[in-house]
């Protein structure tokens, strides 16, 4: 059936819609507009701020020691907490996705609870159960452990707040896909570590891919939740984030805009790693659509759905 | 045979001699060597120490700490590294509180010192008696600083109640600078007017023309300062000074008829700095700050020093002005929250009338 209808659609595409013309351009002006007062100018202004003073001040701004030091704590945070969410994210997924379960629903709410908790509360949880007056502090005092306001405390704060990321992406794509070709190579004999490598990993893998670009953006820009665990000691538990307000409540309005342009950076490389990732996966599903019909049918509707455009 | 045997039997006791006498050695020499080991390692590995401040002193303790570090390296041999937090003065108490492992504390006030002792047994109850002058050792003030020109005419507290006025403070809930605002122009006002009554219509009156409460003292200067919010903005002196050197001439300061001394308190966690091990230097950091060079720094930065040969130097750019401490007009710190600053109590009642 889809084989039937997907001539059809192709075949309309070319012409588009039937609006007047004017109508088209008013809409993409808005749009374009839009995108250039809420995303474009933001990127400029961060940017001409901190040239400000020079390519000069904005090379010692990045090499000055708290600079270098809150930037290798976010590089080491988001090292930990991604590889973490990695192995979480693909666990809950498949459970989720390929499985039938009582209280799936009560675990898939749980999956989403950081994104709905807001980021204070998040950094206040971990304050009340490992500070020196929280549940765990005497014991941990006892042993001098530090989890709070130093570098465990910010990890798990960062883990949590960007815990949902990785699941979220792959949730609907694993569902979408459904688990027929996992029974089949079970039927053909192949153990649960090789159905994961080799049937359910490079069905997911652009996905995947995504979710860690998302998680670790997200991990790297966290400013809440590490806030109220971090102390804020310079030089030694502040991140990039943390050090852009710390520069920017001091007057250094051009250093703190030179630190916060390598977050932006961080996001255009995000963007730009995301647009190729969308591209490959239509490029497999486009490659899916010109085989012969009678191995493409069941993949057709598929890669229609997913390319609008077509 | 026989004797070969004996031979080899001496042979081997030397051998064992030799050995129990190496061992002998060794062992003799160990206390010596540990203390050479421990000696040098002392003198070489830097100390670290951990001082939690507020908002405004971040310029003064950079300077303060490098002055300190050559201080401590000419009189012990050994490097000290001084790690700087700040933050809301009483946000910055919570933190320690909850475990942040400051060595010293340079608070705001005296009440977010004593809430170490009260919540968190971090400090012994007089604490505030074990360095001169009530363990603060420099002092500021509460100033106006207005726009360019003064186009309001900004003169005294009395014009901060004027219709038309927009006033920028924090919100004394939060900030320790805040309540010193607060308590400024309540007691101005008492004397003037002469009663409670008339103190708190007068500060009703100013907070009405507050548009906007920001969280501490910092964020009050960027709100006026960089955001160009509100006419005047009520702040600390050294705060002043530091705004007006950021943005030259577009801000001027008004020195008020009267005002209060802020007496921002430091001490030593004592439970922390004992289980550090670094109670000596902790203490020799807070001393330093009364030393001539400390004093200086506290000057040049716009601190109101307590050594009179400072005084002296700095009179151009910290003029006096008739000064009330806040025991004189409100007995003390837990009074003064419990009668303005806690739940119900003057600020909300003026401030949820609005």
């Amino acid at each position: 059936m889809s084989a039937l209808i997907a001539p059809s659609a192709r075949s309309r595409s070319p012409g588009g819609t039937q609006e007047p013309k004017w109508v088209r351009v008013c809409l993409i002006a808005v749009a374009l507009a839009f995108i250039a007062l809420f995303l474009v100018l933001p990127l400029a202004a961060v940017l001409t701020e901190a040239l400000r003073n020079g390519v000069h001040a904005y090379r010692e701004a990045l090499r000055e020691p708290d600079a270098v030091s809150a930037i290798r704590l976010t590089v080491i945070t988001a090292l930990i907490a991604v590889p973490l969410n990695l192995v979480f994210g693909v666990a809950a997924a498949w459970a989720i996705a390929k499985y039938e379960f009582h209280g799936k629903a009560f675990l898939t709410t749980l999956v989403d609870l950081p994104f709905s908790v807001s980021p204070v509360v998040a950094g206040l949880i971990y304050v009340l159960l490992f500070g020196a007056q929280g549940w765990f502090g005497p014991w941990l005092q006892a042993h001098d452990i530090k989890i709070i306001f130093a570098v465990p405390g910010i990890v798990l704060a960062t883990v949590f707040v960007t815990f949902p990321f990785i699941a979220r992406e792959l949730i609907p794509l694993m569902q979408s896909q459904g688990n027929d070709e996992e029974q089949a190579a079970i039927v053909l004999g192949a153990t649960g570590w090789q159905t994961f490598w080799h049937v359910t990993l490079p069905n997911i893998k652009w996905g995947l891919f995504y979710g860690v670009i998302l998680c670790n953006a997200r991990a790297m820009g966290e400013f809440g939740a590490v806030s109220v665990v971090s102390g804020h000691i310079r030089g030694q538990t502040n991140t990039m984030p943390l050090h852009v307000e710390i520069l920017y409540n001091e007057y250094h309005s051009a250093a703190a805009f030179a630190v916060a342009s390598l977050l932006a950076l961080l996001a255009l490389v995000t963007l730009a790693i995301k647009s190729v990732a969308e591209w490959r996966q239509g490029k497999i599903l486009k490659a899916l659509g010109e085989l012969p019909p009678e191995r493409a049918g069941v993949y057709a509707a598929d890669a229609l759905t997913l390319q609008p455009a077509g | 045979m026989l004797r070969s045997g004996n031979c080899a039997i001496n042979i081997y006791w030397l051998q064992v001699n030799v050995m129990i006498s190496y061992a002998r050695f060794l062992r003799a020499c160990l206390p010596a060597l540990a203390v050479m080991v421990t000696g040098i390692a002392l003198a070489q590995s830097p100390v670290t120490l951990l001082n939690v401040s507020y908002d405004p002193t971040r310029e003064l303790y950079v300077e303060f700490n490098a002055a300190f570090a050559r201080y401590w390296k000419a009189q012990t041999g050994q490097d000290v590294i001084v790690k700087q937090s700040h933050g809301g003065s009483g946000k910055q108490a919570r933190s320690v509180i909850d475990g942040l492992d400051a060595d010293v504390v340079t608070l705001a006030l005296a009440g977010d010192v004593d809430a170490l002792y009260i919540n968190g047994a971090l400090i012994p109850q007089n604490w505030q008696q074990r360095l001169p002058h009530n363990s603060a050792p420099y002092t500021s003030t509460i100033v106006l600083v207005v726009r360019e020109g003064n186009p309001k005419a900004i003169r005294d507290w009395d014009d901060l109640v004027k219709p038309g006025v927009r006033v920028i403070t924090p919100n004394p809930k939060t900030s320790g600078g805040a309540r010193w605002n607060y308590l400024a122009a309540w007691e101005y006002a008492r004397r003037k007017y002469g009663s409670e009554a008339k103190a708190k219509a007068f500060v009703a009156a100013l907070y009405q023309n507050v548009p906007v409460l920001d969280t501490g003292a910092r964020g009050a200067s960027i709100t006026f300062a960089q955001r160009n919010q509100g006419d005047v903005l009520i702040s600390w002196e050294n705060e002043a000074h530091l705004l007006e050197k950021e943005f030259g001439n577009r801000v001027d300061i008004v020195y008020p008829s009267i005002s209060i001394l802020a007496e921002p308190p430091v001490t030593v966690v004592d439970k922390n700095v004992d289980r550090k091990g670094t109670r000596k230097v902790a203490e020799a950091y807070l001393n330093y700050l009364y030393s001539d060079e400390g004093q200086d720094i506290a000057g040049k930065n716009y601190y109101r020093p307590t050594s009179a040969k400072a005084q002296e130097k700095y009179l151009k750019q910290l003029p006096k002005l008739p000064l009330f401490t806040l025991e004189q007009a409100f007995g003390s710190w837990a009074r003064a929250d419990k009668d303005h600053f806690e739940d119900g109590a003057s600020f909300d009642q003026i401030y949820t009338r609005k």
